[in-house]
């Protein structure tokens, strides 16, 4: 009974802790990004954006989850009824679950395995699943257009940002996470002799790849300007037409908590993680997870700029891109960094 | 131990549920969506016995990518339940067939395997500690150096299969309207535009 309490219960009721934690925290945060998105496209428009719930609309996602939780949920009588509720379900579980291995400080990461890119890849891979799901159960025309286009769509940048993801792995020679940043310590500014700084980080070395990677995170999360899957003027609202109250409430929660995930991926794999933009006292000071917050908020700030002054893609467009311009040059980028890597022997 | 034992048996029961749901479910859709799940609970049973990497990129490519395909093929065929199951005594013969092949190769494996267990040790190349070195540095080892050869062909073989499936569907539509995007890039205002003076009241 000791040996079951000391190896399974108390590991077990920590890990249980720890990922309440950050389930509250990454829910909480997803509100206020939430709310920030519509301000930030408010004021690119010059209106107010939400400000009625609470000081300056603060309230207003709150509100916003009362009203969907409260709502009858409408299941259409031609349906499939158990993948018409499951698909919802899969597509919040595993953006959520694909937080599991994101350190959001060095050792801040509820489990940090070897491989922790790859599970968050795997794990983003298999998120197309509650689009295509939702959109076929639904039995509904406009659901499974707009599923057919989102799961295309998914899939194309999916390969880019596999790419992506191997020239960032041949300069750190690991694919666990905290690897990943603290090997963003030395780079470019060490060996021009400056201090550790944000010029170590990937994003310079690897310039081209952190703009591919930016905008393929915006077109796999079918974010605008590449919302074709929701395209509001010829498919209604996408593979989520007929859902109403809390399971439209998970495809939504679950499409924010990916454009979230998609935010802290950049901010690993290119903007040095928890590190301080200076090697200085008193921003080493400030707490690791405070620069991870930070400089995802930056990385969302752009996002919602672009959403907000980009105009909509054309489909054909949308997979010109992915496969003819981002597919050829992410490619060539692996070879280019590993031919680099290898003549100057920088991998080691 | 207990709990491994536990995972095991969820994983290995989920795959084989799932796997008969496969062949039994009337829903060709609902068939796709169980093959997933199989898919996904073999990738548990990878990571359970020690190989993550496989294991992972079991559900990228197959899960991830294949799958999607098996779905969207399926879904967009317009299947006739009805007519596909009147058939099913005249092929039934055939699948039997298949089905006892495969099964008594799977037994002759098993079987070489318990009567000659050295054997396959001899072949294999020796399993380095996984402490010292982590899954995906002992696959790349060993499949870059030893199995080089086999692994550029089986490239080849992929590369051959995707240019031929390019040429056969590959079509040049005359009179369709396609965007050259260089085109649209060079134009500036002197060839774009055309100012033109109008006269009050006249028009152009």
């Amino acid at each position: 009974m000791e040996i079951f309490i000391d190896t399974y219960l108390i590991p077990g009721a920590i890990i249980v802790g720890k990922s309440l934690l950050l389930l509250v925290g990454l829910l909480l945060f997803t509100a206020y990004i939430l709310y920030a998105d519509r301000k930030i496209f408010a004021a690119v428009q010059m209106r107010r954006g939400p400000n009625v719930v609470g000081p300056w609309g603060l309230l207003q996602s709150f509100a916003d989850l009362l009203k969907f939780v409260l709502k009858e949920p409408i299941i259409p009588s031609s349906a499939s009824k158990a993948v018409f509720i499951i698909a919802p379900i899969v597509s919040a579980v595993l953006a959520l679950a694909a937080w599991a291995v994101i350190p959001l400080d060095e050792g801040w990461a509820i489990a940090n395995i070897n491989l922790g890119i790859l599970f968050v890849f795997a794990v983003s891979s298999l998120e197309v699943y509650g689009v295509i799901m939702g959109g076929w159960a639904s039995n509904s025309k406009y659901a499974f257009l707009a599923a057919l286009r989102s799961a295309a769509q998914m899939v194309s940048y999916e390969v880019s940002i596999g790419f992506v993801m191997i020239t960032v792995l041949l300069c750190v020679g690991s694919l666990n996470m905290t690897d990943i940043v603290l090997s963003q310590q030395d780079g470019v500014g060490t060996m021009m002799g400056l201090t550790n700084s944000a010029l170590d980080w990937h994003w310079l070395p690897l310039f081209p790849m952190f703009i591919v990677f930016f905008i393929s995170a915006i077109a796999e999360t079918n974010r605008p300007p590449f919302d074709l899957p929701e395209a509001e003027s010829e498919l209604v609202a996408g593979h989520m037409v007929e859902y109403s109250s809390t399971l439209f409430l998970l495809f939504f929660l679950g499409e924010f908590v990916a454009i979230l995930l998609m935010c802290a991926l950049i901010t690993i794999l290119f903007l040095g993680g928890w590190l301080p933009p200076v090697d200085i006292w008193f921003l080493n000071w400030v707490p690791g997870i405070f620069w991870f917050i930070l400089k995802m908020c930056l990385v969302f700030f752009a996002m919602a700029m672009v959403r907000a002054v980009v105009p909509r893609y054309r489909y054909d467009q949308l997979m010109r891109l992915g496969w003819k311009v981002f597919l050829p040059l992410s490619l060539f980028m692996v070879f280019a960094v590993a031919l680099v890597l290898q003549v100057t022997g920088w991998a080691a | 131990m207990i709990l491994t034992a536990i995972f095991f048996y969820l994983f290995a029961g989920t795959t084989i549920a799932s796997a008969f749901m496969v062949i039994s479910s009337r829903n060709p859709v609902h068939s796709v969506l169980f093959l997933i799940l199989a898919f996904v609970s073999a990738a548990g049973l990878f990571i359970m016995a020690g190989a993550e990497f496989l294991g992972l990129l079991l559900i990228v490519v197959y899960v991830g990518a294949v799958a999607v395909l098996f779905l969207f093929v399926v879904m967009m065929l317009d299947v006739d339940f009805a007519e596909l199951r009147q058939g099913y005594l005249q092929y039934m013969p055939v699948g039997a067939l298949v089905g006892i092949i495969v099964l008594v190769e799977l037994l002759m494996v098993a079987g070489g395997w318990i009567s000659a267990p050295n054997a396959v040790g001899s072949v294999a190349a020796p399993i380095p500690d996984m402490a010292e070195t982590s899954n995906i540095q002992a696959i790349g080892n060993i499949l870059y150096t030893r199995y080089i050869f086999f692994f550029q062909v089986a490239g080849l073989i992929l590369l051959v299969a995707m240019i031929g499936a390019i040429v056969l569907t590959l079509r040049h539509k005359e009179n369709v309207r396609r965007q050259v995007i260089g085109d649209q890039v060079a134009r500036d205002p002197k060839t774009a535009i055309e100012i033109k003076k109008v006269e009050t009241g006249s028009g152009l």
